[in-house]
């Protein structure tokens, strides 16, 4: 017998009788439009300060050019820069799309889209198809998100309600920057991945 | 009236009878009718809490024979309550053993829940620091734990609010454990002893006088700390505060 | 650090011979778990969530046979290489050959504490395979040639100043330097070397998905994930017990990890990894390693619902004054107690006894394990089973025929201090232990039971 049916018989032999599945944590369930206006707005609210409180940085901004200008003279010393974004102007490199993961090790600044955010800690839900590349978010020494205010939701209940059955190769919720309080637990930013993280709040 | 076996857990019995006689003159003087079974000896926890449960057959007949007909039984001791409550049965008295389980409560617990006391005649002018002994807090629940999200409540608390001009200091730490551990306490000496200095210096730094719990095992832990350092803060069994008439100064433990 | 031989006790003693440290581990994690405390405030359906967590984990434990067979296949639909190892031998057996196919021969490991659990490091070591472990804190205890104290916070007993010692003699950053920035800084380079140049990539597993064959991995740093997207081989290693049977379930799990750990609301990254990046190889390795043996352990079988968060160390106020080296096994604190006697009760046979059953662990645990009944139930086990030792066997028994003699404890009583008689079983050197540290108790003139009898007419 295989180390496979071994194991599985083991399980069969050992394991208690059948323990049903709780019932699900459903919080948010707003009654009308107004509702859930108010929902947003709280969890956007509750998004900057957990966002701020984690080491990242917030702009609310109401177009692309807003943050095309944004990027423009918040990150002007910033060499290499790419974007999922065509909106966006400046000097920021096109097609690298299909260039080895190994390329972008010097990547100063990527900015690309988030499918929603999460209130409650401030994470961005972005899977491969806005990557692009699987490593960018990680690998580049700083990182912007625009994320649509709206698709901002109180907390991780109502995150995977959203992503629901949707498929994807990777997806990963990315709050702030890459950190670590591994030495005396003193908290460091940037420990692989980016040193800072700034979200664009893109209003309607 | 209500009868009740009174039980003292050995080492109470041994070292620490003022702590006994507190809770005897207390309960007699809130209307109830105490009984002292003569042959009792020991719960039993020192044997099981060191694997040796199957070494207390002999313990948990003997006190199934003291206890049974009771009203209720009534202890100073949150641990030798909690013990029994999850470990008392005996072979052939499993119905006796059962009654004895649902009937036996910690002294603070019987006066809170039971008695339903609102009111105590006793007076202790002084700082007074509280020890949540962990058996009586998280295995009895006499007060709310610091690890829950849920609301406060404290049941010795609540009597030592009724007792004059009793001061409460407040813990940097409020109910981490002393570090006695029964066995624990020579089988892990070091950081048995550690615990217990931490434990006593938060009690130090926040100004008590008094340190005070309802398990004696904890405070008489606490207490050979103290005296190792020569401090002359005391520790005191919160059945002897309960009981500190106005008119009279408090039996202290020694 | 010689841990050969002994025991908890005996390691605690050594590691508190330097009280200023011990103070300093102490305050260290406690300030850890009081940031978990205002994490978990902050969520008014707390207990809730716990609930909802442990009752989701027992539904994965009563069904775990055709769970596992469900993952693998949705995993296996996914491009996914699942693999089934019996014991820690196999799964490091599986990760070589894994390796030696693709001709790799250094490798970027992220924190997994079935690896540690494995000893998979020496294994490839021997194999002459290089492993660098990418967490700062795994790295830094590979350079101290130690093995992680906490599985949260692998170095947690270093202090800075060593740690900047370490570095100065392994990535030559200047001497003396001990700013945990700059330290940081200077592993950043070091390791995005290794990142860029190695091509297999290991990690651990925190939760895969049944539903969809996906498995999460959750780190602050990023090293997960620096890791797995450059390599042309991932390779991920799990228990068998880290399945939840619904993505959605996910949301519950993610909401507690990371609060509970270290009072984060999340980790900066989770990533779902559910299919290999175009021209990547991504294998899964199932390790059973005793989990089925405790499965069929009715009283301790709730331990394989842990999620590794380690806040039941940074609660215990025992591990924070013995540190993790004193379990002298990979996982350490409450957890890991009820976790190695499975494993090895004879080696491991100390470990139930130390704590004092306060039950803290069992309160900050977000999946609810009875963590302090189970090192009651354990220390039952171990004498039955007989990996107690003798004296203290006999100890016991003389205790327990006094205690169920009422004329024999009155006469033990008189002889004065059954208590402490009977209790300092620990030493065979006639020094009392309690007495190191502790003055005893005064034995008063009379007992209680000698006072009632006397005054009973009176009251």
């Amino acid at each position: 017998m295989n180390s496979r049916a071994q194991i599985l018989s083991r399980i069969k032999q050992n394991q208690p009788g059948y323990r049903p599945l709780p019932d699900d944590i459903q919080q948010y369930a707003p009654a009308g439009q107004q509702e859930a206006q108010a929902v947003n707005k709280a969890a956007i609210e509750q998004f900057k300060t957990v966002l701020i409180a984690i080491g990242g940085a917030v702009a609310d901004v109401y177009s692309y050019e807003e943050i095309s200008a944004f990027i423009a003279t918040h990150f002007k010393d910033h060499k290499r820069i790419i974007s999922t974004f065509s909106q966006l102007s400046g000097s920021i490199e096109r097609d690298w799309q299909e260039n080895d993961p190994h390329s972008f090790e010097n990547l100063d600044l990527a900015i690309i889209e988030a499918h929603f955010g999460v209130g409650e800690n401030a994470a961005l839900w972005i899977t491969e198809s806005l990557m692009q590349q699987r490593v960018v978010p990680f690998i580049c020494q700083q990182l912007a998100v625009v994320v649509r205010a709206r698709r901002i939701y109180p907390t991780m209940h109502e995150a995977y309600k959203e992503i629901g059955a949707t498929d994807y190769g990777f997806g990963a919720f990315i709050a702030g920057p890459s950190k670590t309080a591994d030495i005396e637990q003193s908290l460091v930013l940037g420990a692989h991945g980016p040193k800072n993280m700034t979200v664009f709040l893109l209003h309607d | 009236m209500i009868t009740v076996g009174l039980f003292i857990p050995c080492y109470v019995d041994q070292f620490y009878p003022g702590a006994a006689i507190a809770t005897l003159k207390l309960l007699k003087k809130l209307g109830v009718n105490v009984v002292y079974p003569a042959g009792q000896t020991c719960c039993g926890q020192p044997m099981a809490n060191s694997g040796y449960e199957h070494l207390t057959g002999g313990c948990n007949h003997l006190f199934i024979d003291n206890f049974s007909g009771f009203d209720y039984i009534v202890s100073p001791s949150g641990s030798c309550v909690l013990h029994l409550k999850e470990h008392l049965h005996a072979q052939g008295q499993e119905d006796k053993a059962a009654h004895i389980r649902n009937r036996i409560y910690e002294l603070t617990e019987f006066l809170t829940d039971v008695l339903k006391v609102k009111k105590l005649n006793a007076r202790f002018p002084h700082k007074v620091g509280v020890h949540q002994s962990c058996h009586g807090q998280r295995g009895l629940m006499l007060s709310q734990m610091s690890e829950l999200v849920a609301q406060p409540f404290s049941k010795p608390m609540q009597l030592l609010n009724m007792v004059e001009d009793l001061e409460v200091i407040s813990l940097n730490r409020k109910d981490e454990c002393c570090g006695f551990g029964g066995t624990f306490c020579v089988a892990e000496e070091a950081v048995s002893a550690k615990m217990g200095k931490d434990r006593v210096n938060d009690h130090l730094m926040n100004g008590a006088e008094y340190i005070t719990g309802a398990d004696m095992s904890c405070l008489m832990h606490m207490e050979g700390i103290l005296r190792r350092q020569n401090s002359n803060v005391k520790v005191i069994h919160i059945a002897e505060i309960l009981n500190a008439e106005p008119e009279r100064i408090p039996v202290t433990t020694d | 650090m010689n841990t050969k031989n002994k025991d908890h006790a005996a390691l605690s003693d050594d590691f508190n011979r330097d009280e200023a440290r011990v103070n300093w581990h102490d305050e260290t994690l406690w300030f850890v778990r009081a940031k978990r405390d205002k994490a978990a405030h902050q969520i008014p359906e707390w207990e809730q969530l716990r609930s909802a967590a442990s009752q989701i984990k027992d539904n994965v434990l009563s069904n775990l046979h055709d769970y596992l067979q469900e993952f693998e296949k949705n995993a296996a639909k996914n491009g996914i290489t699942v693999h089934w190892a019996s014991d820690s031998k196999e799964h490091n057996q599986i990760v070589h050959q894994i390796l030696s196919r693709h001709k790799i021969d250094r490798i970027v490991k992220s924190k997994s504490m079935l690896t540690e659990e494995c000893h998979l490091n020496e294994y490839l070591q021997q194999q002459g395979i290089d492993v660098v472990d990418t967490d700062l804190g795994e790295r830094i205890v590979q350079l101290a040639e130690e093995p992680p104290s906490h599985i949260v916070l692998p170095c947690i007993h270093k202090k800075k100043e060593e740690i900047g010692e370490l570095f100065h003699e392994h990535l030559g950053t200047p001497e003396g330097m001990a700013d945990p920035v700059f330290l940081t800084a200077a592993a950043r380079v070091h390791l995005r070397e290794k990142f860029v140049t190695r091509k297999a990539a290991i990690t651990g597993v925190n939760f895969a998905v049944v539903e969809t064959g996906e498995f999460v991995v959750c780190t602050n740093e990023g090293n997960a994930d620096m890791g797995a997207h450059l390599a042309d081989v991932h390779i991920a290693c799990m228990g068998i017990e880290k399945l939840v049977p619904l993505r959605r379930h996910l949301a519950i799990f993610l909401r507690l990890l990371a609060r509970s750990a270290t009072g984060q609301p999340i980790t900066t990254y989770s990533s779902h990894f559910r299919r290999p990046r175009p021209g990547q190889a991504m294998h899964i390795v199932l390790v059973d390693n005793g989990r089925t043996t405790q499965l069929g352990r009715e009283d301790f079988r709730n331990s394989l619902k842990c999620i590794r968060c380690g806040a039941c160390m940074n609660t215990c106020p025992v591990y924070r004054r013995s540190g993790g080296h004193s379990y002298h096994t990979a996982i350490a604190g409450p957890i890991g107690s009820i976790l190695a006697p499975n494993l090895d009760m004879d080696k491991y046979s100390d470990l139930p006894f130390a704590s004092t059953l306060c039950g803290s662990c069992s309160n900050v645990c977000p999946v609810k394990i009875n963590i302090h009944e189970q090192l009651y139930k354990w220390r039952q086990v171990i004498v039955r089973e007989g990996h107690s030792d003798g004296k203290k066997t006999a100890a016991m028994k003389a205790m327990s025929l006094t205690l169920s003699n009422p004329a024999l404890y009155k006469l033990a009583g008189k002889a004065g201090r059954l208590v402490m008689r009977y209790a300092p079983f620990a030493v065979s050197n006639g020094l009392n232990p309690w007495y190191k540290h502790r003055e005893m108790p005064k034995a008063p003139t009379q007992s209680f039971s000698e006072w009632y009898k006397l005054n009973k007419e009176n009251e």
